[in-house]
């Protein structure tokens, strides 16, 4: 036989034995809507910055180049200088010095693929890779100023690194305050289920009395919350995910905001805060309801 | 059935109730007197586990009322019947599911036949979805009789039943109450009506105690 959860099972005439309770009933609802409510942006904010966070991170595709300038008759000398530099600096993997073709292919969209690379004053350019440990910029800078001084480090992409960190962090804090909103709600429904048993004591005095257990009378007040819980929670989520879908796309939007918002299968993830509200007010409500009525009589 | 052994109570400041040894045999039946704050309404609280007692043993079923964790005095509330000298109701349901609150927490399905019954018995049939606010003192007294008796107690304990009834619902009530006993239930009633007890002593061999002093005696028959 299939049993159903504690909460959901009704022995009679179940939860009827506790008198509709005006307004911690509409506190609690009203409590699990906002935090639903700021549940899903939450939420949202850490997918986004999970998302930007990779993005941002896959981009770090760890390369950089050396730009070389020197008279001609040096810049072979030099090449050599800086390529054996790199060569025995920690935390480079390769390093290559392009030919001409490359760097003509490089520049043909701007000048057109006649360009006479011969004959122009090009800066020679050196491509390194880094290996996962990456290297010490500065002090690569100085050591090419030694060897090479025409040589300049360029490496564009580290700019993105902190903000690629700064990208986990966020996720991080989306993440927290949701664990902080989970919290939240629990502390409000204790506290709004504490209430409504105190201010039943009689109905629970009554009960008692013709031999209900204290699982019964906590059942009662659990449900009763609980579903409380759940449709609140189910209403703020609703209105949660209508806002976020209704932010301004990426597209019009650009920036830092852009993919702020769920993508995909993941606008599934909000639908599971309803059920998790409503387990957070089970736990909840049933440990207060059982430590109250053990303290009534 | 209900056993006391030099029990005492106290509330906090001197004994109330000293040194009572009693047996209540099972089919027995008892009347419970004394002046109005001897202790009646705590001696019946005694033994229904409200209370334990300061000193002594009292034992419900053959079990330490010590010795019985709250889901036991639950059950043992099952078996015992208890009519409230102040009759407390849920107050928003109405008094057919007030009357039948003992087997709603039981679990247990009511007999709509059996609670017409019970309720034209204690002549409320006409009053069945009426809430408990409204109701008067003795159709109050009446409901909390018939939510006493409604799970077939081995025990019914009945403070002040009649304390608001005219005498002719009191003969009623004290009917059902014999009627019950003649069927093997335990029976203590506690009253201060002289006229109740000598009526059911034509009925039932019903015994007096009387609480004075602080002791419980058995009271003798110059009632
Ligand atoms: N909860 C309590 N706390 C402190 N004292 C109490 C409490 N309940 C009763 N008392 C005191 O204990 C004494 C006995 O009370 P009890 O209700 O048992 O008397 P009773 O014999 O039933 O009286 P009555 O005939 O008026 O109903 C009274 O003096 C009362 O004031
Ligand atoms: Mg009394």
């Amino acid at each position: 036989m299939m049993r159903r959860p504690a909460f959901l099972r009704d022995e009679g005439k179940g939860d009827s034995v506790v008198p509709p309770s005006g307004h911690t009933a509409w506190l609690t609802s009203f409590t699990a809507a906002a935090m639903a409510f700021l549940a899903v942006f939450a939420l949202a904010l850490s997918l986004a910055a999970g998302s930007l966070a990779a993005r941002w991170q896959a981009s770090l595709d760890r390369t950089a180049t050396v730009r070389l300038s020197a008279p001609e008759d040096q810049i072979d000398l030099q090449t050599k200088a800086v390529l054996a530099t790199l060569a025995t600096t920690p935390g480079i993997a390769s390093a290559r010095a392009m030919t001409d073709d490359e760097q003509r292919a490089l520049l043909a969209p701007w000048f057109g693929p006649d360009l006479p690379v011969d004959t122009l004053p090009l800066p020679r350019l050196i491509e390194i890779t880094e290996d996962s440990t990456g290297y010490d910029g500065e002090g690569l800078r100085q050591r090419l100023a030694a060897e090479a001084p025409g040589a300049v480090l360029d490496d564009h992409t580290r700019w993105r690194r902190p903000l690629a960190v700064a990208a986990t962090r966020l996720r991080l804090l989306g993440f927290m305050s949701i664990v902080l909103i989970g919290t939240a709600t629990a502390a409000m429904i204790t506290l709004a289920a504490s209430a409504a048993l105190a201010a039943n004591a009689q109905v629970i005095r009554v009960l008692r009395l013709v031999g209900a257990r204290d699982v019964y009378i906590a059942r009662a007040f659990v449900r009763r919350f609980t579903l409380r819980a759940l449709m609140g929670a189910a209403a703020g989520t609703g209105l949660g995910m209508v806002g976020v879908w209704m932010l301004p796309s990426a597209d019009s939007a650009g920036g830092f905001l852009t993919g702020l918002g769920f993508q995909g299968a993941g606008w599934l993830l909000p639908l599971l805060l309803p059920p998790l509200t409503a387990a957070v007010a089970y736990a909840a409500t049933r440990a207060s309801a059982l430590r109250k009525l053990r303290e009534l009589t | 059935m209900i056993a006391l052994e030099n029990v005492a109570y106290s509330y906090g400041g001197g004994e109330l109730l000293s040194d009572m040894s009693l047996r209540l045999a099972p089919g027995s039946f008892h009347f419970l007197t004394g002046p109005s704050g001897a202790g009646k309404s705590t001696f019946l609280k005694l033994c229904y586990g409200e209370l334990l007692p300061t000193a002594g043993h009292i034992t419900l079923f053959d079990r330490d009322v010590r010795s019985l964790t709250r889901d036991d005095i639950a059950y043992t509330r099952r078996r015992i019947g208890v009519v409230h000298q102040d009759c407390q109701f849920l107050d928003h349901l109405p008094l057919a599911a007030n009357v039948t609150l003992p087997l709603t927490v039981a679990g247990r399905a009511e007999n709509a036949g059996d609670l017409a019954d019970l309720l034209g018995w204690v002549g409320l049939g006409a009053l069945a979805q009426a809430l408990p606010p409204s109701l008067s003192g003795g159709e109050r007294q009446r409901a909390a009789l018939a939510r006493a008796i409604i799970m077939g107690p081995d025990v019914i304990l009945a403070d002040e039943p009649t304390g608001n009834l005219d005498w002719e619902m009191s003969l009623r009530l004290l009917t059902l109450l014999t009627e019950l006993n003649r069927m093997g239930k335990t029976v203590v009633v506690a009253t201060h009506d002289l006229n109740l007890i000598r009526q059911a002593k034509s009925l039932v061999p019903a015994r007096v105690l009387r609480i004075s002093k602080r002791r419980i005696h058995l009271a003798g028959a110059d009632l």
